[in-house]
């Protein structure tokens, strides 16, 4: 399975990587906050499967919080 | 398994003070990437400009040295002429370089300096919390045009890469977007190219990105990208305005 990494601690859920995701699995959590305040973005376990590893989310993410890796 | 997508070598581990949603990240992601591309990460100095990107020395993993406001063509000349065997590249606001550095950057580029200009075009003041800009477009809205920019009393927005293009110094001149993945691949090869005319010692390479401001544009950063494609990118056409052989 691909794997999408998340540092969450420098998310700033701005969301642009929902938007970039073509399978729409990127999502901010309305459920978690981190350190700054803000809700993360994130791929749940089961989403996880659906990813092409195309790293549209990376691409797009101001702030180098995301990793992705294919299997 | 294979890495995709990693944090670039050349950028540093420092988190971002930018706002949500601001594609300075992206663009200084996109240079890194470039320097751990072509391996110049060692041997490149940059220039930091002011405006919201000043603390860029921070975020580099290379030298960068911080320029008055404005002066970053200025010092980044000095640096190039005392260390020709070094890449130098500014990274340079449109209140740094098409409003205080006006003069400097026409310069550079007659003199044909060798050297990397990355120029951020948001059409807004952005550290100083959101003011009008050369750069502002006409009827946008700001905190000094609260009825929009208008042009009989304030003049019209510079298009600085086709200005630029016009002198015989400058090699290479091109305007990318940060409007999508598709636009930042191609952001991505302009700034590649530019480090490449560089390298070939043929003169002044500047390249024009197009970001956003979502916070002083007052919009999400889902918006303000929308807002980007249909509103700048028709006033400030995308293009290679000039690449010489």
């Amino acid at each position: 399975m691909n794997k999408v990494t998340f540092k969450t601690d420098l998310c700033k859920g701005c969301g642009l990587c929902e938007e970039a995701c073509p399978k729409k699995i990127v999502k901010l959590n309305p459920d978690k906050l981190n350190a700054k305040g803000y809700n993360v973005a994130e791929v749940s376990d089961e989403d996880m499967a659906k990813c092409i590893a195309c790293a549209m989310c990376a691409r797009m993410c101001p702030d180098c919080v995301i990793t992705v890796e294919k299997n | 398994m294979a890495t995709v997508f990693k944090k670039p070598h050349a950028l540093t581990d420092k988190p971002l003070h930018y706002c949500p949603g601001c594609t300075h990240g992206i663009v200084h992601r996109l240079v890194a990437e470039v320097l751990d591309e072509m391996g110049i990460e060692g041997e490149t100095i940059g220039v930091a400009p002011v405006g919201c990107s000043v603390f860029a020395y921070d975020y580099f993993n290379c030298d960068v040295i911080q320029a008055p406001h404005g002066r970053a063509p200025a010092v980044a000349t000095g640096v190039k002429r005392a260390r020709p065997d070094r890449f130098v590249f500014t990274y340079q606001g449109d209140g740094d370089l098409a409003a205080i550095g006006t003069n400097e950057t026409v310069h550079v580029g007659t003199r044909g300096e060798n050297i990397t200009v990355i120029f951020i075009n948001n059409a807004i003041y952005g550290m100083t919390g959101g003011q009008m800009a050369p750069t502002t477009l006409p009827g946008q809205v700001t905190q000094t045009s609260p009825y929009g920019r208008n042009v009989a009393t304030q003049g019209y927005p510079i298009r600085v890469c086709e200005m630029l293009a016009t002198l015989d110094g400058v090699a290479y001149a091109e305007r990318v977007a940060i409007d999508g993945v598709p636009g930042i691949m191609n952001a991505k090869k302009a700034i590649r190219k530019a480090f490449e005319t560089q390298k070939a010692g043929k003169g002044l390479s500047f390249v024009e990105v197009l970001s956003t401001c979502p916070t002083n544009w007052g919009m999400t950063p889902k918006d303000a990208i929308k807002w980007l494609k249909e509103n700048m990118e028709s006033y400030y056409p995308l293009g290679c305005y000039k690449d010489k052989e």
